[in-house]
């Protein structure tokens, strides 16, 4: 079993205005220092490894994933890492 | 002219649609679950606001999966009228119809009171008012604030795409934006509800001639009132 981790934030360009709200109140905590806070999405997906299947099918599959659904592209960007999951017997 | 109002789950602006075009404006229309995978014997769908889905991952983005719109956009595609509301038109972003994407308002408040939008007349949604004529409609939203980038920006613009504008942003949408129609003109969205503006009684029935430019532009029958 494929563990992915999908992290869905926005682009640069556009402004968060979740994060602005956040940061004014981390400023009024007295942390001035905190130059900037963006919020983002972040999702676990677990995907079965069908015998063959291989990690590059994987990524084909979670981009797909997350172009049509996850990520808005005209806004956000994401990232992803896979990792492999022992499958625990229960 | 017979007008699908489609109803997803968590759609709650449905009934006004369904008074504004049937009882105000006197066409045929039917309700259509979002279950549904025909619009077979409809002439314009009109997409209600509320919250589909919760608005869960992001408003509009789990609608736009529903069986019923793959059929919207074959129906868009052929060059009927399609209307979305709110977050009819967040929808209609999320499925690609309208470029662009609707986030959380600048001021992170929910808003909803009457507010007045200039209009472009020249698109077949719109015809009935003059040019750049100020109408008040209202508006009921968390998440208006329309996004794209300056390109997209640009050839909406130049395309005379941009329908709505609001004298006053409301909401932090970029150049004012209220509501947008496609390249080809037959499908339009916009954040503001001209079914809640269609009886002097409730405050504005400036709404009334919207729908009536629908029915004029693309019907085939008069229309009524």
């Amino acid at each position: 079993m494929y563990l992915v981790k999908v992290y869905v934030t926005y682009k640069d360009s556009v402004l968060d205005p979740q994060g602005e709200a956040v940061k004014g109140a981390v400023h009024r905590l007295g942390y001035q220092d905190v130059a900037s806070i963006r919020i983002g999405k972040y999702f676990e997906i677990k995907v079965a490894a069908a015998a063959g299947k291989t990690e590059t099918d994987v990524q084909q599959e979670i981009e797909a994933i997350c172009d049509k659904l996850l990520a808005n592209v005209n806004m956000e960007t994401y990232r992803y890492e896979i990792s492999w999951l022992e499958e625990v017997s229960v | 002219m017979k007008f699908a109002v489609i109803v997803f789950p968590g759609s709650n602006c449905d009934v006004d649609l369904m008074w504004a075009i049937k009882d105000i404006m006197g066409a045929e229309a039917e309700y259509v679950r979002h279950d549904a995978d025909s619009l077979a014997g409809f002439d314009g769908v009109l997409l209600p606001g509320g919250f589909s889905y919760g608005d869960y991952l992001r408003c509009g983005a789990i609608a736009r999966f529903s069986a019923i719109m793959s059929e919207v956009i074959r129906f868009a595609e052929e060059g009927k009228p399609v209307f979305g509301t709110c977050n009819g038109f967040q929808i209609l972003t999320e499925a690609g119809l309208l470029p662009g994407v609707l986030q959380r308002n600048e001021s992170l408040h929910f808003i909803s009171k009457p507010v007045q939008l200039t209009v472009n007349n020249q698109t077949a949604f719109t015809s009935e008012y003059t040019a750049d004529e100020v109408i008040t409609i209202p508006v009921a939203h968390g998440e208006g604030n329309y996004y794209c980038d300056e390109e997209t920006y640009a050839e909406l613009a130049a395309n005379q795409q941009i329908v709505f504008r609001y004298t006053e942003n409301v909401n932090g949408s970029i150049h004012n934006i209220a509501g947008i129609c496609n390249r080809a003109g037959n499908v339009l969205g916009m954040m503001p509800h001209p079914e809640r503006a269609v009886e002097s009684l409730l405050g504005s029935d400036d709404g009334k001639r919207f729908f009536a430019s629908i029915l004029k532009n693309f019907g085939k029958v008069p229309v009524n009132g």
